[in-house]
């Protein structure tokens, strides 16, 4: 450990709102990318399901229309 | 090899060996990330002169490398799309230039919450950080293009010109830039600009690296998928997989 | 020559760039000094503004009456088409641009060597702003009038110019050597007479498509 105890370790030389701003805003952004693109993936997944239960109504009333 | 290549050109079988490699970088990558996040953090020695703050180069230095990697990232598939006329190359272009926007953005972020303790401002216009702005314009130029456009094909293939443009003249600017730097600041920050790593600050830094390479390759399978998924809605494979879903 | 047919369009470039650079002695300061030392980056970055305005309008009528398609079709080589419209666009606003500088030098209250260094800095560089804008205009004249979006593709790609523009001219205003910024700016102009044409050229043809 490089530091004596947590409150050393959180304090981190008098710069902790230097470095908590950096990593704070770094792992969010790094996370928050794969947040988002998975969440952006279901929603892709749930478009194309309804885009095919879609397709399916309108081809079974063409059918049954003529 | 190039039979490998040459399958992942499909759209199909991209999407599904994508599947099955993503959980491997993705927990790969996150978890070495964290370890070397972690290392750098907590573990790794303060620098003498700079105090705690250095460790914020753990972040800095690893996105900054990674915000230019990708954008060769971009460039490299932009022109096996053009060239070899594949279709998959492009989509994997386009879902990796807001990944590679956001390292450029910590890079900056990082690099300026860094420079106002040592540098006492919260900006200044040394050589890196002006280069990684100018960088940032050419991401979100790149975005915007591709947005513009209402079908895949033009929008693919305009944009990769636009990427080889931009790759050509990132050095020039890059060269430009350091130039007019040294023109007006001078070597006094030359100390800042280049570190001197000893032994304790390069192991946290590699093994950020190696993660952060890792985690950069899930994030782009992730969203290449999803962009397959966007473009391929009406072929018979998609329809395929989600009637399977469906009933 | 056509560039010409239209004076009005000749003289736009050379007003904008006029008042564009008149708006810093109102908005900075009037004292010699200040203006002597904002001058080489004012007029360049003036320069870059009126390059992209203009660029617009060479390129936006030809396409909307189509003859770009046609060229884009004809059986010669698209690199030479790109040529003559560079060679248009430079003579239609580089040109104008260099002619009236000397004169926006005084005003910036620039001494002998730094309006002689303007007028040489400007003839290298302003061909490469026009070869840089082709690649931007060929790939955003599809889009409508996209001028934003063509001024955020181009900006980035101008900065070496600007960067060696600015400062060949403030070199010679203190005295120093400028030859070394001239130089590069005379490497780009190569690298861009080589390379831009092709890329253009390839622009075209996928906007046309």
């Amino acid at each position: 450990m490089a530091f004596e105890s947590f409150g050393d370790f959180l304090h981190m030389g008098g710069y902790a709102f230097y470095v908590w701003l950096s990593y704070g805003v770094g792992l969010t952004s790094l996370f928050g990318m794969l947040w988002l693109f998975q969440a952006g993936h279901k929603k892709q997944r749930k478009d194309i399901v309804g885009f095919i239960k879609r397709e399916k109504l309108i081809a079974e009333q063409q059918a049954n229309n003529t | 090899m190039w039979a490998f290549f040459h399958r992942m050109a499909s759209p199909k079988i991209f999407f599904d060996l994508s599947g099955r490699m993503i959980p491997w970088f993705l927990w790969s990558g996150l978890l070495i990330m964290v370890v070397g996040f972690v290392w750098g953090l907590a573990f790794s020695p303060p620098d003498y002169q700079q105090g705690e703050t250095v460790r914020i180069f753990y972040l800095h230095v690893p996105t900054a490398f990674m915000s230019m990697a990708c954008y060769m990232f971009m460039a490299i598939t932009s022109a096996i799309g053009l060239v070899w006329r594949i279709k998959m190359a492009h989509m994997v272009a386009a879902s990796a230039a807001p990944i590679g926007a956001v390292f450029t953005f910590l890079a900056l972020f990082t690099g300026a919450v860094w420079g106002k303790p040592m540098w006492g401002t919260w900006w200044v216009w040394d050589a890196r950080l002006t280069s990684e702005l100018i960088l940032l314009f050419l991401y979100i130029g790149f975005i915007a293009f591709q947005n513009a456009f209402d079908d895949y094909q033009t929008a693919d293939k305009a944009s990769a010109i636009l990427a080889l443009v931009g790759v050509v003249n990132i050095p020039i600017i890059h060269f430009s830039v350091e130039w007019w730097n040294t023109l007006h600041q001078g070597a006094t920050l030359s100390k800042f600009e280049k570190p001197s790593i000893e032994l304790s600050m390069l192991w946290p830094f590699l093994i950020v690296f190696v993660g952060i390479n890792l985690y950069f390759a899930a994030l782009v399978l992730i969203r290449t998928r999803t962009e397959v998924l966007k473009r391929e809605r009406r072929s018979k494979w998609v329809r395929q997989m989600f009637a399977e879903e469906l009933n | 020559m056509s560039a010409y047919r239209n004076l009005g369009q000749v003289l736009h470039p050379v007003v904008f760039f006029t008042i564009v650079v008149s708006l810093f002695p109102l908005s900075v300061t009037p004292l010699p000094e200040t203006l002597s030392l904002i001058a080489p980056g004012v007029i360049w970055v003036a320069a870059l503004l009126a390059t992209l305005l203009s660029l617009d309008s060479l390129y936006r009528t030809d396409y909307e009456d189509g003859s770009i398609e046609q060229l884009v079709l004809a059986p010669c080589s698209k690199v030479i088409v790109v040529f003559a419209k560079v060679l248009a666009h430079w003579l239609s606003s580089g040109v104008p641009l260099i002619i009236i500088s000397p004169l926006l030098g005084v005003l910036m209250h620039l001494n002998g060597e730094g309006i002689k260094v303007t007028m040489l800095s400007l003839l290298i560089g302003t061909p490469v702003l026009s070869l840089l804008g082709a690649i931007g205009m060929g790939l955003t004249v599809s889009l409508g009038r996209s001028g934003m979006l063509l001024s955020i593709l181009v900006l980035p790609l101008y900065i070496p110019v600007l960067i060696f523009g600015a400062s060949a001219i403030a070199a010679a205003q203190m005295g120093l050597a400028y030859s070394g910024q001239l130089a590069f700016l005379g490497a780009l102009l190569s690298l861009s007479i080589s390379l831009a044409p092709i890329a253009a050229a390839a622009a075209l043809r996928i906007a046309v498509r």
